[in-house]
C-alpha cells in the first residue's frame, strides 16, 4: 500500500516562523486489545482476559516507573502523547519504557493517539501545552471506552487532581496511583510507589531527630536561565560531575572551559551532585584552593574508613588523592595550584537507581508498620538514601535496589524508593548479583531473536565452506592450542613448521567468529552491547550464546574449525621475513594446558613433534620478548589471584596466586605479535576508521607515589621515558627476591589502562601503547569473549577484500560511540571481576582465620597499609584504635616510616610485618576483613 | 533524532515509510500558457507553464533536425519560511532547470516536431506534416519552453516540478513517448522512506530522486548525493521507483478525467 486514501490533512502551525507541517490522522491504527472485533489483532499486545485496561499519564511514568516495571502492573496503554512528552523529559525513563514495550512478556501496548483520526485533538486557544496534552489523554481513554465497550472497563491512572476530576466529568474512570496499588492488596508494592512531595515534609520530621539539623543545609540550585547566561559569561563552568570511588567527599568536574579538571571538596560544595551529573560549577577564591583534607576531617559524617580490598592492578583502580599523608606539624593548610569549585546547579541528573542494604535500625514503635530508613548504597560514591517502606523487618538483612526521586536543600540526605530486593547480604549468589547489577553487566539469557541467528546443531566443516576461495584449507598443518586448564573457549591456536631455508613458519589462528556473527543481527548488537566475556570467581557471563563460544568457535582438539590466521615466515632469530592473513580451515591436534606444554618442554626425553614445535616456538618467543623489552617494553605485575573452587557448593577451597609459567608468555608473545600486524594491516587500508589500542603515557603526577617511595628508601628511579623506567625497574633488585615484583607492582599501579579508540579521532602520534612500547596496537586474538576483536577481524577481512566493510565504519561518531562503549564495559568487566574474587576472598577467611607475612605500601597517620602477596589484597592495619585522636604516632614524610615517640619502635615503607587475618562483623550481617598486627 | 518511531513504526508526519504524501494535479492554471499544470505533493506545490512548440528565437540554440527544449525553474520569494529574495540563475536553480530539462527531452518526441510550426496533437497528424511541410518555402526550428516555479516548497521539489511538467506538456499536446514521473526516497533510520518531507530531507541523509517512464519502467534520471551501500541503495531505489509507479497511476487519471470533460464540452 503505497497511499492510504483514507488520509485526512491537518496542518499544525508553528510561532515565529510560521512552520507548516502536514500530520496525517489514519483509520488503520488498531487498539491492541485481542478481544477486539473491529480492529486487527494480530498485532495485539494486552492480555486476553482484560477486564482493566491501564492509561497512565505522563508524570505517572516519569515518577512510577519502577512501579510500572514491577510484573503485578499490566495491561497498560501507552499513547504516544505521552511517549513523546516522557522522550523530552527524562531520556533514561523514556528507554525504560521503551523496554517495557517491547518486551514481549509484559502486556504494554503503544497506541499512535496522535495519528488516530478519531482520538487527535487540536490545541484551543488560550490552551497551554500541558492542558491539551492532558486532553487528548482523556479523548484517548474515552475513545478507548467506546471502542472496547462495557466489558472492558478502561482505567485513567493520573496524580493531577484537574485532570482526574475532569476524566471523571467526562465519564471515564480515573485513580490515583497509590488508591490504584491499594486496590491490587498487596501491600508491599506500595513501597514502590513514589509519594508525593507533601508527604515528604511528614517524613523529615520523623526521621531527623537532631533539631539543629532542620535548616537549610544546601544552598539553592541556580534557576537554568542563570545558569545558561553564567555559562556564557564564564562565571560557571559546565562538566560531567565525578565522584572519587574511594572518597565520597571529592569529586571531579573536567571543565572544557578551563581546560582543567575542577576539584571540589565536601557535601557543601558539591551541594547535591551526584556521579554522572551534568553540572554548573563555580570557581573557588584562589586561596581556598587547598587541598581537601582538612575539610575532610571537619565533615560530621561518619568517618568513611578504609576496607581490605584487592590490591590494584592499575591507577584506575587506585585511590586518587595524591597526597595520603597530611603534615600534622602544618595547621595551614598548604595552597594548592589545582582549581576547586562548588557546584551551583544541576543541569542534568544521572539519578538510577541504587545496588545496596539499609542502616541497621532498630523497629520504630506504632506508625502503622510505616518506616523510614536510610539506605546504603554498595557503591561509595553515592550518598546515603532516605526511603520509606512497610517492610522493615524484612529489608533489614537484604541486598535491595532503591531509586532516587529527590533531593531539597533542606535535607541532609536525597530521598528515593524501595525498588526490589535482591536477596540475603553475604549470601554468594546475591552478592554476586549484586556486583553484575552496579557494574551494569547483563547476565540475562539471550534473547530467542539472538539464538535465532546460531547456525542449526550440531555444526560440522562444510564443503560450501571449504569451496570458499578466500578459504585456504590448513587441516594439515599441525596446530596446537595453549590454554589455562579448563578452559572451554578456545580462541587461539598456533603452529611452526621449520622451513626448507632454515627459517619457521609460524601461524597464529583465532577463532573465524565473524563468520556466524554477521554485522546488523541480534546475535551482532547483544554482543556489541555486552562487549566483552565476564569472568567471575565461580561463574562466567558471555559475550556470545554458549555454543558459539565452547563448541562452533572453540578451537578444540581433534575437530575442523573455521579460523581466521596470521602466518608469518620468522627467520631463527625471530626476524619477521613475511606476513599473511588468511581465512582458513584447522583441524588442532591439542589443547594443552599452560602446565602440561610446559611440563612437555621441560622433559628433555619427549621428542614428539608437538613438543619440538613448542620448544622452536619457545625459542622464537624469547628472542622476540627479549627484544621487546629492549625497546622499552615494560615488564608490569600484577598480582592475580586465584581460587580453588568446590565443584558442588561453589565455596573457595583454596587460594594463591596464579603462577606465570614460560609458557604463558610463550603464547602472550605470539598474540602480542599477531595483534600488531594486524594493527599495522589495518591502519594502512582503513587510516580513518581502524579500531586501535592505546596506552597513555603516565605523567609526573602518576608516577607521583611510586617516586615518593622510592625516594623513602634510596631507589633511584628514571621515569622520563617507558625505556627508562623499564631500565631503572631492572635494576632496582633488594636483598628479598620479592623486592623487584613488589616494586614492579608498585609501579604498575601507577598506570592507567590502555584504552580503545578509532584511528579516525587521535593524530597517529597518539595511537603509542606505552607500555608495549608499540606504535601500534589493536585487540584481534579474543572474538569469542572481546567484541574489539569482531571489530577488527570484519576491518582485516575487508582490507583483505574478502569482505565488505559494513556501513557503521563510515560513521565516525558511531565509531567512537562504539569505542567508548567497549571501553566502559571493559572496565566494568574488570572492576566485576575484582569484586568477586574480593567477595570469594571473604568467604574463604569466614572459616578461616590466618596468620600470614604483609608488605607495608603507604602509611599513614595512625597505621599503614599493607599489601598480601599471597592473597593479592591490601587493608588497613591500625596501631591507634579508631576515634583515638592523641595518637603518640609520628610520621616521618620524607622516610615514609612511622614512630611511636620516645621509642624505637616503628614501620617503614616497604618493610615486612606479620598480620592475622580475620572476619568480623562489628555490625550485624557486615562481615568484613581485618587485618591486625601480631 | 528518531525519523521513524521505533515503537510505533510511524514518521514524524503520521506516515509508514511506504506512504507517499497526499498527492493532487491539476490542468490548465494558466490559460495564456499552451499546456499548464499545478501539482501538490504534501505542502510542497509547484506550477508549469509550456510555450510552445513556437519558432526558435535565437538561431545559436537551435538543434539539427530536433526541436528545442528550454526549461526555466524558479523559487516564488514566499515558498520558504524566510521570504528571502532569491537571485535568479543562482547555481542550484541552473542545476534543477537542467536536470528537468533532460528527463523531459528524454520523453518529449523532440525528432517528430523539426522544422514545422504545426502543434502536433496525433502521431497520424505527423504524416500529413511531411507532406505539408514539403510545401513550405522556409525552414523554421520549433522550440519548447517549460517554466516551472515553487510556491511552496517542502521538500521533493525537483520531483514535484517533473510531474507538474508532464501533466504541463500532455496539456499542452506535446507528443511524447510515455509520461515520465519522478519521486524520491530517502535512508534514515536504518530504514527506507518515501518521499521525503522538508524535515527528513534536513536530515542530511541520503535522498534518492528517481525519474521513470511509467510504460517501460526506464529509468531517466537518478540523483543522490550521498554515500550508500549497493545492498541498501538498492532497495532505496526501488521503493522510489514504486513511488513513480504510483503518480504516474495517479498522472493517467487525471488526464483521462480531462480528456473527459473536453469530450464533454465537445458534446461527443
Ligand atoms: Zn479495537
Amino acid at each position: 500500500m503505497l497511499q492510504s486514501k483514507s488520509f485526512v490533512k491537518k496542518t499544525k502551525q508553528g510561532r515565529v516562523v510560521k512552520v507548516v507541517r502536514e500530520h496525517y490522522l489514519r483509520d488503520d491504527i488498531y487498539c491492541g486489545a485481542p478481544s477486539c472485533k473491529v480492529c486487527d489483532t494480530s498485532a495485539s499486545r494486552l492480555s486476553n482476559s482484560a477486564s482493566t485496561i491501564l492509561i497512565v499519564d505522563t508524570n505517572v511514568v516519569l515518577h512510577q516507573i519502577d512501579l510500572l516495571e514491577n510484573p503485578a502492573i499490566d495491561d497498560v496503554v501507552v499513547l504516544s502523547v505521552v511517549l513523546e512528552e516522557v522522550r523530552n523529559k527524562n531520556l533514561s525513563v523514556f528507554n525504560r519504557l521503551k523496554a517495557l514495550c517491547t518486551n514481549s512478556l509484559r502486556k504494554f501496548f503503544v497506541f499512535s493517539n496522535e495519528h488516530h483520526k478519531d482520538t487527535y485533538v487540536k490545541e484551543m486557544v488560550g490552551e497551554s501545552p500541558n492542558d491539551r496534552n492532558d486532553r487528548a489523554i482523556r479523548v484517548a481513554a474515552h475513545w478507548y471506552q467506546s471502542h472496547l465497550g462495557e466489558n472492558t472497563q478502561i482505567l485513567l491512572i493520573t496524580n493531577d487532581r484537574e485532570n482526574k476530576r475532569r476524566a471523571v466529568e467526562e465519564g471515564i474512570s480515573a485513580e490515583t496511583v497509590e488508591s490504584y496499588v491499594r486496590s491490587l492488596g498487596k501491600p508491599d508494592l506500595l513501597d514502590l510507589v513514589v509519594l508525593s512531595s507533601s508527604a515528604d515534609v511528614n517524613m523529615e520530621d520523623v526521621e531527623d531527630h537532631r533539631p539543629s539539623k532542620k535548616k537549610v543545609i544546601y544552598s539553592e540550585h541556580k534557576p537554568m536561565s542563570e545558569i545558561t547566561s553564567g555559562l556564557l559569561c564564564g562565571i560557571y563552568h559546565q562538566g560531567k560531575f565525578r565522584v572519587n570511588r574511594y572518597n565520597p567527599f571529592e569529586a571531579y568536574v573536567g571543565s572544557e572551559s578551563i581546560g582543567d579538571e575542577i576539584v571540589i571538596y565536601g557535601r557543601a560544595n558539591m551541594n547535591r551532585a551526584f556521579d554522572g551529573d551534568i553540572v554548573a560549577v563555580e570557581l573557588l577564591p584562589q586561596d581556598q584552593w587547598h587541598d581537601g583534607k582538612s575539610m575532610i576531617i571537619t565533615e560530621d559524617e561518619d568517618d568513611e574508613e578504609e576496607d581490605v580490598h584487592l590490591a590494584p592492578s592499575s591507577a584506575d583502580d587506585a585511590p586518587r588523592s595524591v597526597n595520603p599523608v597530611q603534615p600534622t606539624t602544618e595547621s595551614v593548610p598548604p595552597v594548592s595550584n589545582r582549581p576547586a569549585g562548588r557546584v551551583v546547579g544541576i543541569i542534568k541528573r544521572n539519578w538510577h537507581s541504587y545496588c545496596g542494604s539499609l542502616e541497621p535500625m532498630p523497629m520504630p514503635a506504632g506508625n502503622a508498620g510505616v518506616a523510614h530508613a536510610l539506605f546504603v548504597s554498595k557503591d561509595r560514591r553515592i550518598p546515603k538514601i532516605r526511603i520509606q517502606t512497610r517492610q522493615l523487618e524484612n529489608l533489614l538483612d537484604k541486598r535491595i535496589i532503591v531509586a532516587v526521586d529527590s533531593w531539597d536543600c533542606l535535607s541532609r540526605y536525597p530521598s528515593g524508593h524501595y525498588v526490589r530486593t535482591i536477596g540475603q547480604i553475604g549470601d554468594r549468589d546475591t552478592e554476586s548479583e549484586v556486583l553484575l547489577i552496579e557494574n551494569d553487566i547483563n547476565s540475562r539469557p539471550f534473547s530467542t531473536q539472538v539464538l535465532a541467528c546460531l547456525p542449526p546443531l550440531p555444526w560440522s566443516l562444510s564443503s560450501e565452506d571449504l569451496a570458499n576461495p578466500n578459504r585456504e584449507d590448513l587441516r594439515h598443518l599441525r596446530v596446537f592450542s595453549v590454554d589455562p586448564p579448563g578452559c572451554k573457549d578456545i580462541d587461539d591456536a598456533l603452529h611452526c613448521k621449520p622451513l626448507g631455508n632454515g627459517n619457521f613458519e609460524v601461524g597464529v589462528h583465532i577463532a573465524d567468529v565473524t563468520n556466524f556473527v554477521l554485522p546488523g543481527t541480534p546475535l551482532d548488537e547483544e554482543a556489541s552491547q555486552r562487549g566483552t566475556s565476564v569472568y567471575l570467581v565461580e561463574r562466567r557471563i558471555d559475550m556470545l550464546p554458549k555454543p558459539l563460544t565452547e563448541d562452533i568457535c572453540s578451537l578444540r582438539s581433534d575437530v575442523e574449525r573455521l579460523a581466521f590466521s596470521v602466518i608469518w615466515e620468522m627467520t631463527p632469530d625471530a626476524e619477521i621475513v613475511s606476513t599473511r592473513f588468511t581465512k582458513s580451515a584447522i583441524k588442532s591436534c591439542a589443547a594443552l594446558s599452560y602446565v602440561e606444554a610446559q611440563a612437555r618442554m621441560d622433559d628433555s626425553r619427549l621428542i614428539d613433534p608437538v613438543t619440538t614445535d613448542l620448544r622452536n616456538l619457545n625459542t622464537l618467543a624469547k628472542i622476540m620478548r627479549l627484544r621487546r623489552i629492549k625497546r622499552g617494553a615494560l615488564t608490569l605485575a600484577s598480582p592475580e589471584v586465584k581460587f580453588q573452587i568446590d565443584t558442588e557448593t561453589h565455596d573457595p577451597l583454596d587460594i594463591g596466586m596464579y603462577q606465570i609459567r614460560e609458557a604463558n608468555q610463550m603464547i602472550e608473545e605470539f598474540m602480542l605479535a599477531a595483534n600488531i600486524s594486524v594493527a599495522e594491516k589495518i591502519l594502512n587500508h582503513f587510516p580513518l576508521c581502524s579500531l586501535l589500542r592505546r596506552h597513555p603515557s603516565p605523567t609526573k603526577e602518576m608516577l607521583e607515589p611510586l617516586l615518593r617511595t622510592a625516594a623513602a628508601i634510596g631507589l633511584d628511579l628514571d621515569v622520563s621515558s617507558s625505556k627508562a623506567l623499564a631500565d631503572s625497574l631492572d635494576r632496582a633488585v633488594g636483598e628479598d627476591p620479592y623486592f623487584n615484583k613488589l616494586i614492579r607492582i608498585l609501579a604498575t599501579r601507577c598506570m592507567t589502562q590502555a584504552v580503545y579508540f578509532s584511528s579516525g579521532d587521535l593524530s597517529p602520534s597518539e595511537f603509542y601503547h606505552y607500555g608495549l612500547a608499540a606504535l601500534l596496537y589493536t585487540h584481534f586474538t579474543s572474538p569469542i569473549r572481546r567484541y574489539a576483536d569482531v571489530i577488527v577481524h570484519r576491518l582485516l577481512a575487508a582490507a583483505l577484500g574478502i569482505a565488505k566493510l559494513p556501513p557503521i565504519f563510515q560513521d565516525g561518531p558511531q565509531l567512537t560511540g562504539i569505542a567508548d562503549n567497549l571501553n566502559y564495559r571493559h572496565r566494568n568487566a574488570q572492576m566485576a571481576s575484582r569484586a568477586s574474587v574480593e567477595l570469594h576472598t571473604l568467604i574463604y577467611f569466614r572459616k578461616r582465620p590466618t596468620d600470614t607475612e604483609a608488605r607495608i605500601v603507604k602509611i599513614k597517620s595512625n597505621g599503614f597499609i599493607v599489601f598480601v602477596p599471597k592473597f593479592g589484597i591490601e587493608g588497613p592495619v591500625y596501631l591507634v584504635p579508631k576515634g583515638n585522636n592523641g595518637s603518640d604516632w609520628v610520621v616521618d614524610e620524607a622516610h615514609q616510616r612511622v614512630t611511636k615517640v620516645g621509642t624505637n619502635i616503628r614501620y617503614n615503607i616497604l618493610q615486612t610485618v606479620k598480620i592475622h587475618m580475620e572476619v568480623v562483623e562489628p555490625q550485624p550481617n557486615r562481615p568484613k576483613l581485618q587485618l591486625t598486627l601480631i | 533524532m528518531e525519523y521513524v518511531d521505533s515503537l510505533t513504526g510511524f514518521r514524524l508526519d503520521g506516515r509508514r515509510p511506504n506512504d507517499m504524501r497526499q498527492i493532487r494535479g491539476e490542468i490548465g492554471v494558466v490559460a495564456k500558457a499552451d499546456g499548464s499544470a499545478l501539482f501538490e505533493m504534501g505542502n510542497t506545490k509547484v506550477i508549469a507553464a509550456i510555450y510552445g512548440p513556437r519558432e526558435v528565437q535565437n538561431k545559436g540554440q537551435q538543434a539539427n533536425n530536433q526541436a528545442l527544449v528550454r526549461c526555466e525553474y524558479s523559487m516564488a520569494n514566499f515558498s520558504t519560511g524566510d521570504r528571502t529574495r532569491r537571485p535568479k540563475g543562482d547555481r542550484r536553480s541552473t542545476e534543477i532547470s537542467l536536470v528537468i530539462r533532460q528527463t523531459m527531452e528524454a520523453c518529449i518526441l523532440t525528432h517528430l516536431m523539426p522544422h514545422s510550426q504545426v502543434i502536433l496533437i496525433e502521431f497520424l497528424v505527423h504524416i500529413l506534416l511531411k507532406f505539408f511541410m514539403y510545401f513550405l518555402p522556409k525552414i523554421c526550428f520549433l522550440q519548447i519552453d517549460i517554466f516551472v516555479q515553487v510556491l511552496q516548497a517542502d521538500g521533493g521539489t525537483r520531483s514535484a516540478c517533473i510531474n507538474a511538467a508532464t501533466l504541463a506538456l500532455a496539456d499542452a499536446g506535446i507528443p511524447m513517448r510515455d509520461i515520465v514521473t519522478s519521486c524520491s526516497a530517502g535512508y534514515l533510520s536504518s530504514t527506507p522512506l518515501l518521499d521525503l518531507n522538508y524535515i527528513e530531507d534536513s536530515a542530511g541523509g541520503p535522498d534518492v530522486t528517481v525519474g521513470i517512464l511509467a510504460k517501460t519502467d526506464k529509468v531517466t534520471l537518478l540523483q543522490m548525493d550521498a554515500k550508500l551501500p549497493m545492498d541498501i541503495f538498492e532497495n532505496v531505489m526501488q521503493l522510489a521507483i514504486e513511488g513513480c509507479k504510483a503518480i504516474a497511476h495517479y498522472i493517467r487519471g487525471v488526464l483521462l478525467e480531462n480528456t473527459k470533460q473536453l469530450e464533454c464540452r465537445r458534446g461527443i
